[in-house]
């Protein structure tokens, strides 16, 4: 990666021009004769490039970008698996590009068909009923299922329930959803093993809990092996149960939510089945219930009749929209694509095969990194930190160091349970030399640590940039191009 | 083994020697045994890429392609051929969120660029990195809004000419999350100035909700609209469509606190609804209420120009149930997507994009005006779409119009219960030939009423 230091606006020549329009051929008139009073009067400052311009700038800054396709992301709670391109093929073909979201369904049967296909997929694959796929990330998925949470207690007359019980390990999306739909959170506290206590559980869960929302495996890779009793207890107390389905890659195979006893879910199309993150999204966050809550999902809603036609509804219990139309299209045409290549026989391996890589790493380090909790973990584990606590380097300064080396950072200071923490996450699509590099540049970093530690508390130096200055970023922000 | 999964048999029996496990199942020993599942899914069999390919092609064949004249919130515009191939590179594409600014300036300095062109499009002062969809970008304007109010002010007024599918997501925010929301009727085809008059006196109100150009394609007077609004001491978030803005009066001109939108008419495809992107915006001293992520400028330990997310103080990693909002990703990709339109069609682009299309659709309503089959619904100034009234069918005109591969604009009712039966809206853009308007004109002079 090499520093390139332009922005658009600079390579901007008055007069230059990048694009090219068809000839005005409606003669008699002209947007000339809209009314002043009407017209735009401050000047607009878009850049003038020509074609050539724009593509140098825009591949040079994509040289800046660490990519999965430039390097291994051992990301935990992301699951930064390999983006298939038969996935970008199938997404970029022209004839679903051209799809006007408002097209009658009559003509829009393949989108519809697809759409449908997949919702029953992610069924078959989670244990639930039905799904809607409108939500357009994870966070928005979360929302929405809280939202359905919430109409169900609202159905039944039962409006008391206005608090959603969140474990403390939880992402800090679970409590900023909830607030957002309106709900109260109550937090419950983790075992030392890292899992939900029962034992603070039971106290919490009286008529004022509309729910609980949990990842299983949760954020420290652990399986929460007491979900069985757990749904037990909030199902007997009248709540539902919601599953973050950030962490669901473990699972594909072999356990499904909806036999945890989970009523709610979402999964991030972004992270298990998939699709590309493209620095920040378009994402996917797909929100799946339990038989008996299927007319509670939001508008628009496909269904497909007896006759195999698919149509657009719109339930009279539907908790309402979060959508403008259909959500993500084109990221549910890459995650279809993905469950077809892959297929039952295939899809089977994801779980298993995310859960060895994780454990191999996990076991691999645990001589040279602090892991808190002992045993089998799922597709991610923690450590807090270094094992030698005397050298002064943080998990930051780990994590920039890996920058050096050509890798991502793991997800650092997550969870908030531990204050060095350090978040693994290698995904089934790593091999195993990549795993073992990987491996060896921790223990290297483990040992620069101890022999010149300064040299790690000033990483990255082999990157476009060094550290940033953040604080001076938040004091003088400089935030559009005018305010240099 | 598969083609996603490069393990050997013997990696796998190397590693799980390491893991101190026997088999792969003995992984999930801590999962209780009744909940393992043991079954295969129902799904299909795996597919090779040719198989893949016939598949969607069949698909595919499924939608009928139509030369499209529906707009409603979504238009065909034209893409200029380097922006897919742009933002299909990989290093795009398949980067995470850049939490690691050292290795995601590429993503960092777009986005800077985006903020700087929604800034300049609006003319309002800040702008954050991108948000899901329009409609979502009101909805959270509308929380915004409720979380600035001085005094817990809960209601928020919203015109009755705001597109309806925007409406029913805001309507959705605001049940759960116990805003009130009261509708400024509107009057021939227009925002009362009057009603919201009325709304306003009656206090409470946090803030107000306009679209510019609005539901039918009017583009609004609003002068006179802020300043009442901000005597009642309330915001005004306007929603726009971001490429009229090359031409029509800035939400900035006219008083707004605070912008959203979709940026699809900024050459973003229509795939049947999405990706888009949502953007806002607004003045400065709003900025810490602002959802969403917001790049900045700043050096690195060496002086040299930097980009970093900044002001994260406001968002959920951080604040958790006290933050603005839960959104915590972006519409990242399609952000590029749109400031590499930006940067291709530039300031003389845009504008030229405008005048074509609101060329196509003035020639249009006169062309449909003089079929004698047509009335006018309102008097009203327009850019690139417009609401008549058929005389005849409308569903039939329609149908018989889809037949012909057309897709003869959007019935209003399916869209805004209160429309009349045969109300049709039409969108016309740069893409539609005089060819192509003069020959769906020819079939609506020879379809039955």
């Amino acid at each position: 990666m090499k520093y390139y230091d332009k922005l658009i606006f600079e390579l901007s020549v008055p007069g230059r021009v990048g694009y090219s329009l068809p000839k005005n051929r409606f003669d008699k008139y002209s947007i000339d004769n809209l009314d002043k009073n009407l017209k735009r009067e401050s000047e607009l400052e878009l850049p003038s490039v020509g074609e050539l311009d724009a593509v140098r700038h825009y591949t040079n800054l994509s040289q800046m970008n660490f990519g999965v396709d430039t390097g291994f992301y051992p990301l935990g709670s992301c699951t930064m698996k390999y983006n298939p391109k038969i996935n970008e093929e199938i997404c970029s073909m022209p004839q679903f590009a051209a799809l006007h979201p408002l097209q009658p369904a009559e003509c829009a049967q393949g989108a519809l068909e697809i759409y449908y296909n997949l919702a029953k997929s992610l069924a078959a694959i989670s244990g639930l009923s039905e799904f809607t796929l409108n939500p357009f990330a994870g966070a928005h998925g979360e929302l929405t299922g809280l939202m359905i949470m919430r109409q169900y207690h609202i159905l039944r007359g039962d409006t008391k329930r206005t608090k959603v019980i969140v474990p403390d390990s939880a992402h800090g999306t679970n409590p900023a959803s909830a607030a957002v739909a309106g709900l109260e959170i109550v937090e419950v506290k983790s075992t030392p093993g890292g899992t939900v206590s029962i034992e603070d559980l039971k106290p919490l869960l009286d008529d004022s809990i509309a729910g609980i929302m949990m990842t299983n495996p949760n954020t420290l890779g652990i399986f929460e092996s007491e979900i069985p009793q757990i749904a037990q207890l909030v199902h007997a107390a009248g709540g539902l149960l919601y599953y973050d389905g950030a962490n669901l890659n473990p699972m594909l195979g072999k356990c499904r939510p909806g036999d945890m006893g989970f009523d709610i879910m979402h999964i991030n199309l972004h992270k298990s089945f998939s699709t590309p993150h493209g620095g920040g999204g378009p994402g996917c966050g797909p929100v799946g219930v339990r038989a008996g809550l299927e007319e509670l999902l939001p508008a628009p809603h496909v269904r497909k009749d007896n006759n195999g036609k698919f149509h657009i509804e719109s339930t009279d219990d539907s908790f309402g929209s979060i959508s403008q139309y259909f959500g993500n299209f084109g990221v549910m045409l890459r995650a279809y694509t993905y469950i077809l290549s892959l297929g039952k026989e295939n899809i089977k391996y994801v779980g298993p095969l995310s859960v060895l890589n994780a454990n191999y790493v996990k076991e691999s380090l645990k001589d040279c990194y602090e892991l808190p909790i002992e045993g089998v973990c799922k597709h991610e584990f923690v450590f807090d930190g270094l094992k030698d606590k005397s050298t002064g380097v943080t998990t930051l300064d780990v994590a920039k160091r890996l920058l050096d080396y050509g890798y991502h950072a793991p997800t650092i200071y997550f969870p908030l349970l531990f204050h060095q923490a350090i978040m693994i996450e290698p995904t089934e699509t790593e091999s195993k030399e990549t795993l073992d590099a990987f491996i060896n540049v921790m223990r290297l970093v483990a040992k620069e640590a101890s022999e010149n530690p300064e040299m790690v508390k000033s990483a990255p130096h082999n990157t476009p940039i060094t550290r940033v200055d953040d604080l001076k970023a938040a004091k003088q922000p400089i935030l559009k191009y005018r305010d240099f | 083994m598969y083609k996603y999964f490069p393990h050997t048999a013997a990696n796998i029996q190397e590693m799980l020697a390491v893991v101190g496990s026997d088999t792969l199942d003995q992984l999930y020993c801590d999962v209780p045994e009744h909940i393992i599942y043991n079954k295969e899914y129902n799904l299909n069999e795996q597919m090779s890429e040719q198989e893949i390919r016939n598949y969607f092609n069949a698909l595919a064949e499924k939608n009928q392609k139509l030369c499209c004249f529906a707009g409603a919130g979504a238009y065909d515009h034209y893409t200029p051929s380097v922006i897919s191939y742009l933002t299909n590179r990989s290093e795009f594409q398949t980067a995470y969120t850049p939490y690691q600014p050292e290795i995601s300036q590429g993503t960092l300095r777009y986005i800077f660029e985006f903020q700087s062109m929604i800034c300049n499009l609006t003319g309002m002062d800040v702008a954050n990195a991108s948000m899901y969809d329009g409609a979502t970008a009101t909805a959270e304007a509308v929380m915004m809004m409720v979380a600035s109010a001085k005094g817990g002010a809960k209601k928020v007024l919203v015109s009755a000419t705001l597109n309806p599918l925007a409406r029913r997501v805001v309507d959705t925010y605001a049940k759960f999350h116990g805003i009130e929301l009261q509708t400024i009727k509107e009057q021939d085809g227009a925002t009362s100035l009057q009603d919201m008059e009325c709304l306003l006196a009656q206090g409470g109100v946090a803030g107000v909700i306009l679209q510019q150009p609005n539901i039918y394609g009017i583009i609004e007077d609003y002068s006179g609209f802020a300043d009442r609004i901000h005597n009642a001491k309330a915001l005004l978030a306007m929603n726009v469509n971001p490429s009229a803005l090359a031409v029509i009066k800035t939400p900035a001109e006219l008083g707004a606190d605070i912008v959203c939108g979709d940026g699809q008419s900024l050459g973003i495809p229509l795939t049947f609804g999405g990706p888009y992107v949502g953007f806002m915006a607004c003045r400065k001293d709003l900025v810490r209420k602002m959802p969403g992520r917001i790049v900045g400028a700043t050096t690195d330990t060496e002086g040299r120009r930097a980009f970093v997310l900044t002001l994260q103080a406001r968002e959920q990693h951080i604040r958790r149930n006290k933050a603005t909002s839960n959104i915590c990703s972006n519409q990242s990709l399609m952000a590029l997507w749109v400031t590499i339109y930006l940067s291709i069609m530039g300031k003389e682009g845009l504008k030229e994009v405008n005048d074509l299309s609101y060329c196509g659709a003035h020639y249009l309503f006169d062309s449909l005006m003089a079929t004698g089959k047509f009335s006018k619904l309102f008097d009203k100034p327009f850019l690139n779409e417009f609401a008549v009234d058929y005389k005849g069918d409308a569903a039939k005109l329609q149908k018989f119009m889809i037949d012909n591969g057309i897709l003869a604009g959007v019935r209003l009712k399916d869209i805004k219960a209160d429309a009349g039966d045969s109300t049709l809206l039409f969108a016309v853009t740069e893409q539609r030939t005089k060819e192509e308007i003069d020959n769906f004109v020819g079939l609506i002079n020879k379809a039955a009423l």
